[in-house]
């Protein structure tokens, strides 16, 4: 029976790249996918976008792609992957610049728009899931609107022969699911199917979060070679079975309690896992080792797709202010326990606008070494005070008055840091599907 | 007994919300599992951090219960002040559940 082997080239932005090479080169694969979008990362990019027209994709996909260009492999391992972020044609650009300047002929690259909807949210006015309040509500706060596309638009683009696929917001399984699609001519109405699909890209999208990284629980959970983890693939057949798998010689490994682990990754309702393309069930998947780190999944199912299409807001709200400061040996904690009354009262007679607020104390033993001790006082803590606020000058009073404890606090303290973040705050709304417009560019070498 | 020594865990976030997979080594002793880690039991170990709900779903063609909690990341990881925003320490938080076996009746 005809299979097509995916491999997972990344499980976040900034994931390591050297698996990633293995895998095009070593992995006899069809497809790689890299799943490089978080919630907020894309309204991040869509500021970087804002500040830059040519900005705005990915920041690691130059290196991703001069990387991965110069690999030679024949048959070409085509490439599926949200890199686009805010800016997928302006991605789809730098791209071809890459490939040009490696002297790669023959090329086409898809770039996939329509995701965003922000123009169309405003318009309609929908409300926001989490508040219960209008779009319209949120005003100049709101800087994104991302509607989660499905594997429609890829398929399209593969279709037409594309090498490289580069999207902004499509939902992380469905990155997988196009290719089976394409490849198999499902039926885009055959839940089944079309739910196996979505249960291998749900497996595969954390990348090496299947193949021993997040698992390690020494005495408990061994994993070898976790400094030289290895990314999985999958061999798919047209019943939408998947064997799972990844290449000998890089570490991790492949268990049946890693794909259990992985199965319920970000899951509620295991038989209800809704993506733009189907709702897949879970809740009677089987998982078989064949040998060791090969594991067989099946018996995922699915019903009708959702109606609508989730949305993501990205809302600029404001700072994050986190201050530390340290206090160790004698009286350690009652010293940290001082600091926190202090700020807290400077805090209050400054009336600062600030949203939330919170104190904590940290530490083992990053200033003085681990020591048997009778006494049941932490030998060290450190102190963090971390807050939300309004505006920049708020923040930064945080961070200065964190830093008069120097002088002005308690005995002995050391090694403070300050830093100040932008508040990106992430909502969500639902859109019907027929508002929404996906799109496919093409950027071509000859 | 600590959890730890019969089941393994991973968590997971999406927005407020944070679900722990909870999966027995052996398969055999998943019906213990579902006797003992009802969702009170749940929310009362995760006091001070679980605000809302907590949901359980089986799993027992893989001997696992996944527990979704409403609430328990500060309002996400996008606005969450927590040094660990995502929740990702709270598989090995949940498997500190301290769990007393039923005595054997021969």
């Amino acid at each position: 029976m005809k299979h097509i082997r995916i491999g997972a080239g990344a499980g976040y932005s900034g994931d390591r790249l050297q698996p990633a090479l293995d895998l095009i080169e070593r992995g006899n694969l069809s497809y790689i996918v890299f799943e490089c979008l978080a919630e907020r990362t894309i309204a991040l990019a869509q500021q970087r976008k804002l500040a830059n027209p040519e900005q705005g994709y990915d920041p690691m996909l130059e290196l991703r792609m001069r990387a991965v260009l110069s690999l030679t492999t024949s048959p070409r391992v085509r490439i599926i992957s949200n890199m686009g972020a805010a800016n997928p044609l302006a991605a789809a650009r730098k791209t071809r610049e890459i490939a040009e300047s490696l002297g790669i002929r023959n090329l086409k690259i898809a770039a996939i728009t329509g995701d965003d909807v922000l123009s169309n949210i405003c318009e309609r006015d929908l409300n926001v899931i989490e508040t219960g309040e209008r779009v319209s509500e949120l005003g100049s706060k709101l800087v994104s609107a991302n509607a989660y596309l499905g594997a429609a638009p890829i398929v399209e683009a593969l279709a037409a022969g594309a090498d490289i696929v580069l999207a902004g917001r499509i939902a992380d399984p469905s990155l997988f699911l196009a290719p089976l699609l394409h490849e198999f001519g499902w039926d885009p109405s055959d839940w089944k199917r079309l739910g196996s699909g979505i249960l291998a890209g749900h497996l595969l999208e954390c990348a090496g979060q299947l193949t021993g990284g997040y698992f390690a629980d020494p005495g408990y959970k061994e994993v070898p070679g976790l400094a030289t983890l290895g990314f999985p693939f999958a061999d798919i057949d047209e019943l939408g079975n998947a064997t799972f798998g990844k290449l000998a010689g890089t570490g991790g490994m492949l268990t049946i309690a890693t794909c259990k682990e992985q199965l319920l990754y970000e899951v509620h309702d295991p038989s209800r896992y809704v993506t733009p393309d189907v709702v897949a069930d879970f809740s009677r998947v089987r998982i078989e080792e064949i040998t060791d780190d090969v594991i067989a999944v099946a018996d995922a199912d699915g019903t009708e797709r959702p109606p609508k299409l989730k949305v993501s807001l990205g809302c600029s709200e404001g700072f994050c202010a986190d201050g530390q400061i340290s206090y160790a040996g004698a009286g350690a904690q009652q010293r940290g326990e001082l600091a926190i009354e202090i700020l807290r009262e400077q805090f209050s007679l400054q009336k600062i606008a600030i949203d939330e607020v919170r104190y904590e104390l940290i530490g083992v033993n990053s200033i003085v070494p681990i020591r048997k001790s009778d006494s049941p006082d932490p030998r060290e803590v450190r102190l963090r005070v971390a807050a939300r606020t309004r505006d920049l000058q708020s923040a930064k009073f945080i961070i200065e008055t964190v830093e008069a404890l120097y002088t002005n606090g308690p005995a002995g303290g050391g090694g403070i840091t300050g830093a100040i973040t932008p508040v990106m705050a992430i909502y969500s709304t639902f859109i019907p599907r027929e508002w929404v417009a996906p799109k496919v560019h093409y950027e071509v070498i000859i | 007994m600590m959890l730890r020594e019969l089941a393994h865990a991973r968590a997971g976030d999406k927005g407020n919300i944070s679900n722990v997979s909870v999966i027995a080594y052996d398969p055999a002793n998943y019906p213990l599992l579902c006797e003992l880690l009802t969702p009170e039991r749940i929310k009362f170990h995760f006091a001070d951090i679980v605000m809302g709900d907590v949901l359980r779903y089986e799993l027992p063609q893989i001997g696992a219960l996944n527990f979704v909690m409403h609430g328990a990341l500060n309002g996400g990881v996008t606005k969450s002040l927590a040094l660990d925003a995502h929740g990702k320490s709270f598989s090995s938080v949940m498997l500190e559940i301290e769990i007393v076996l039923p005595t054997q009746n021969d």
